[in-house]
Parts: structure tokens; C-alpha cells; sequence
């Protein structure tokens, strides 16, 4: 892959800071950063064809529905969809999963039903059903951990027996990396009658996903994690649920015909659309899988695979540096770690010294954080245009810190 | 950057002074920093005249805000209550002697926010005790 070439797409990574050293920026499971042709896209909107969409018969309405409805179609097919009464716009992942909380949680589960999640869960994946499993007396049951962080198969087996509604789990969690076996899960859930639903917010911006053949039931990503902008994502639900399921906002663009005292749901997927959405940011979101498509899936893969595995290897020479999760081949380009003696803000801090950004914290799993016994951890993530000289800096930047502390 | 640890800053963190659990104390508090798990406990000992005798502080988290809980109480020993209710976000910037931006900033408030909970006798602590 060409690094420097594709560097060269993301303007932001020209910038310096903390006193004009190069930004090197090792974040991007938090957010990534925007190549210009997708930034580019959003101005296009708004500077030639800004207006609201599917009711105007003006010009301009027409081209933004248009561009808004194309969008939908990539990005479905970009995940291996085809079909976009199956590809509902949210706000993010967050949301997407609520939304299957409120509306198909809602309806189908009842009190003692089980849901099956997994201790490595982001508090997208979990927080949302603890608010369902409070409201409706449900059961949660969680697979764990091996002691390398991969999930407990047999562990999950027994739970299986125990009749589970849904199972829903990440399929690369944000701290350990770990890649979960999603297939194989979501084929033996449907084997005990459970309903699925696959945290995608890693996998997507970072591996080719292919969800027609994972087979899942509802799926959730984000914009803002694959060089889109903030504030749009996707829930991937099949058909056949989808349109059992009842409206989650209601409002504008939701309906088909109201009345004063009721009224009839849009058809999908914009029977969960209400009001104006984020329409730049569908477009934004367009172009950044046309960007990633251009690179191609397998080769950002390959890519971080070879930065994740060198990063360990660097990490691993440091005393007092403790990697969490699976070796490299068993996860995707997230590197968490603790360092002996020195907190992972003083890391972090020391780093941005450095012109270096890594996330510090529990990465919105304190869950996990507390069954590995630790209060936070340092994270460094890599993405398309990540160097093997990124993570020589960072090395670097921890013996910088080992030196303060010392 | 290596203003931010400057050596009072890592000293503390490394071998607080004050870091423990008062048995004979008559005021406690404890509260955390969600966004980075910092954790702190403020034990106080305070006589008939509203004067701290003894103080301690317990927990975990960075080293900003561990060592702006040791030096904090250090300072409040001597004080009376009424003096730590007056004390502002200056007083602990003034101690670590350093700069911070507002992510930061609340890993060094947490102990006066802890401490004024506490000598307030709140049931929660909240942001508003440390702004200004």
C-alpha cells in the first residue's frame, strides 16, 4: 500500500502541534480522519445542491435525494448488501442499537427471556440492553474472556442451552483488538433460535465485511470511524424483521398518510427516519466507502495487520509495558497497554508532548477494564495511514515517559 | 510538556505524604472522575472550633490528580473549614504550579471538589464547587 500517497488524501495529517512537531495520529478507533474527497463532498452539497429530500419537486431536491438515496446504496453494498429497505440511516452505532433496544426488544422480549453479550462490550452494546433488561425484568448473560482475550467458545455453548433470544456482540472490540469468530456465533445462535446483532463499529472501517454472508441479523456501524464525518451511521437489519419491527421516532419522513388521531409508517428504511437527517453526512459517508473501495478492504487490512504486529513486537521490548488482548493475528489495529507506575493520562499527556495522540482511559468498556484489573489503559490505533515510523515514534514516547516518572 | 511533571508534581505522586485513612476522622468524602477513573478519598478530623487537625487522602488515578490531593491536604491542615469552603480552582493551580487545558483540569479539581463536598456535607458533588 502507499502510505505516502494516501497520506497525502488526509490534509489534516500536514498540521503540527504542541510546538511544530507532526501530527501522528494513533486514534483513529475513537474517530478517524477525513480524506479531502469526502470533505469535499459535503461542501459540494451545500454549496450546489443544499435542499431537504424526498418531498420537493424542485431541482435541488431532486439532486440531494438523489445523492442522498446513491449514498445509501454504496454504503450497502460496500457491506454486501444490496438491498436498501435494509440499510436504515442512524446517528451512529449508538443509536442504531438503541433503536433495535426500543422497537425490536421492545415488542419481542419478555420478562426471564435472556440476552447473550460478551464482557469485551463497548457500553453501546451493553448499556442499551441494560436499560431494556431493567424495564422488562430480562436476563443478561455474558460470555468471557480467555486469559489471551479471545471469547470463551465453551463458555458461549452452555449459555446457548439455556435458550437465548438474542446474542449480541462486538465483532472487534476497541480495546483488546480481538476479532471475533462472528460466523460461526451468529450461525450457532440461529441454531438455538437467537436473533443476532453484530457491534460493527471496528470491523467495518477496518476489515472487508461481508454481512449477507455472516448471515447476521442487525448490524450496526459508524460514519465517523471509516473517514466519514460524525453524526451518521448505519443499522443493517434483514427485511423480514425490519418491517415487523414498529417505528422508532416518529415525525416527519416517517409516514406514509397521518390523521389527527393516528397515523400509517413510511415503508423501509424510512419508517426509521423521521424528520430531516443528516444529509450532507449520508453523502460524506458515500464518498468515504468509495474512498476505502478505491484502496481496497483487504489491502487497509493487510496494512494494519503489519502495523499491529510490528507495534506489539516494539511494545513488548519495553519493561514495564503490559499488552492487553491477543497476539497480533488474532485482532485488528488496536494496541492497548498499560505502563508500570505511570497512569495512562501521564502516557497519553506525555505523548501529545510529542506531537503523538493516543486515547487513554477505559475506552467506553470499564466493564472490561475492571475484569482485567485495571482502572484505564493506553490505546494507540492504526488505520490506512498509519507508518511503521508512527509507532517508532511512540515507542520512543513511552521512553520518554518512563523517563519522567523515573 | 515536562513543565506538567515538573518534579513536586511526579515527587507526590510517586511518595505522597498525606496518602491514607484518618480512623479518628469525622468528615469523608469520596468521589470519582468518569472520564478517566480517577478516584479520590478525603478524610478530615475537625475539632469543636471548626479546625482541621488532621487530614488524609486515599485513591488512585493520574498522577495530577494524585498529587494535587496529596498537596491539597496538606495545605488544609491548620485551616478552618470556613477557609477551604473559600478555596478556588487558583489555590490548587497555585500549588501544582502549572497550566492545564479542561480535560486535564478536572483530574486536578477532583480533591477540592471532594473536600468541599465533604465539609459541605453533600450527598453529591458535583462541578459547580470547584467553577471560578
Amino acid at each position: 500500500m502507499d502510505t505516502i500517497k494516501i497520506q497525502a488524501d488526509f490534509p489534516i495529517l500536514e498540521r503540527t502541534v504542541t510546538g511544530g512537531k507532526r501530527l501522528i495520529y494513533l486514534d483513529s478507533a475513537a474517530t478517524s480522519q477525513k480524506p479531502v474527497s469526502v470533505i469535499a463532498s459535503m461542501d459540494h452539497y451545500y454549496q450546489n445542491m443544499n435542499a431537504n429530500i424526498h418531498r420537493g419537486v424542485h431541482a435541488l431536491a431532486e439532486e440531494a435525494t438523489q445523492a442522498y438515496e446513491s449514498a445509501r446504496l454504496r454504503i450497502g453494498i460496500f457491506v454486501g448488501i444490496k438491498n436498501p429497505r435494509e440499510i436504515v440511516f442512524t446517528r451512529n452505532t449508538t443509536e442504531s442499537i438503541n433503536l433495535v433496544a426500543k422497537t425490536w426488544g421492545h415488542n419481542e422480549l419478555n420478562s426471564d427471556d435472556l440476552i447473550i453479550l460478551t464482557t469485551m462490550e463497548h457500553h453501546s452494546n451493553l448499556v442499551p440492553w441494560q436499560m431494556l433488561a431493567t424495564e422488562k425484568g430480562l436476563r443478561l448473560e455474558f460470555i468471557n474472556l480467555t486469559a489471551e482475550g479471545l471469547l470463551d467458545v465453551s463458555a458461549y455453548q452452555k449459555l446457548l442451552n439455556q435458550s437465548p433470544k438474542l446474542v449480541a456482540f462486538t465483532h472487534m472490540s476497541n480495546v483488546l483488538g480481538t476479532i471475533n469468530p462472528a460466523k460461526d456465533i451468529i450461525k450457532q445462535a440461529h441454531q438455538a433460535g437467537a436473533i443476532t446483532l453484530l457491534d460493527a463499529a471496528q470491523s467495518v472501517p477496518h476489515l472487508p465485511v461481508d454481512l449477507k454472508d455472516l448471515e447476521v441479523d442487525f448490524a450496526a456501524f459508524s460514519a465517523h470511524k471509516m473517514c466519514g464525518p460524525t453524526g451518521i451511521g448505519v443499522l443493517y437489519g434483514k427485511e423480514a424483521l425490519l418491517s415487523k419491527m414498529p417505528p422508532f421516532l416518529g415525525g416527519g419522513d416517517m409516514i406514509k398518510k397521518v390523521e389527527l388521531r393516528s397515523f400509517k409508517p413510511n415503508e423501509l428504511p424510512h419508517k426509521f427516519e423521521a424528520g430531516t437527517p443528516a444529509i450532507a453526512e449520508a453523502i460524506g459517508f458515500g464518498a468515504a466507502v468509495d474512498y476505502l473501495t478505491e484502496v481496497g478492504m483487504d489491502a487497509v487490512a493487510k496494512h494494519e495487520q503489519e502495523l499491529v504486529a510490528y507495534a506489539l513486537d516494539r511494545l513488548d521490548e519495553i519493561s514495564g509495558v503490559g499488552i492487553l488482548g491477543p497476539t497480533a493475528e488474532k485482532r485488528g489495529g488496536v494496541a492497548s497497554f498499560t505502563v508500570e507506575g505511570i497512569h495512562p493520562h501521564d502516557v497519553a499527556q506525555i505523548l501529545d508532548g510529542e506531537g503523538i495522540a493516543i486515547r487513554a482511559g477505559h475506552h467506553c468498556a470499564m466493564p472490561l477494564h475492571a475484569i482485567l484489573g485495571i482502572q484505564a489503559s493506553s490505546r494507540a490505533s492504526f488505520y490506512l495511514y498509519n507508518t511503521i515510523s508512527d509507532i517508532d515514534a511512540l515507542v520512543n514516547g513511552i521512553y520518554k515517559a518512563k523517563k519522567v516518572f523515573n | 510538556m515536562d513543565d506538567l511533571y515538573r518534579e513536586i508534581i511526579v515527587d507526590r505522586y510517586k511518595n505522597p505524604h498525606f496518602k491514607g485513612k484518618l480512623d479518628a476522622g469525622n468528615i469523608s468524602f469520596e468521589d470519582e472522575n468518569p472520564l478517566c477513573g480517577d478516584l479520590i478519598r478525603i478524610d478530615l478530623r475537625v475539632d469543636v472550633e471548626g479546625v482541621i487537625r488532621e487530614a488524609a487522602f486515599d485513591g488512585h488515578g493520574c498522577a495530577i490528580s494524585q498529587a494535587a490531593a496529596d498537596l491539597l491536604v496538606e495545605s488544609v491542615i491548620g485551616k478552618k473549614v470556613d477557609e477551604v469552603k473559600k478555596m478556588t480552582k487558583q489555590d490548587i493551580l497555585d500549588m501544582l504550579g502549572i497550566e492545564l487545558g479542561p480535560v486535564r483540569l478536572k483530574c486536578a479539581l477532583l480533591s477540592l471538589k471532594v473536600i468541599k463536598a465533604g465539609v459541605y456535607g453533600l450527598k453529591e458533588a458535583d462541578d459547580s464547587l470547584v467553577e471560578g
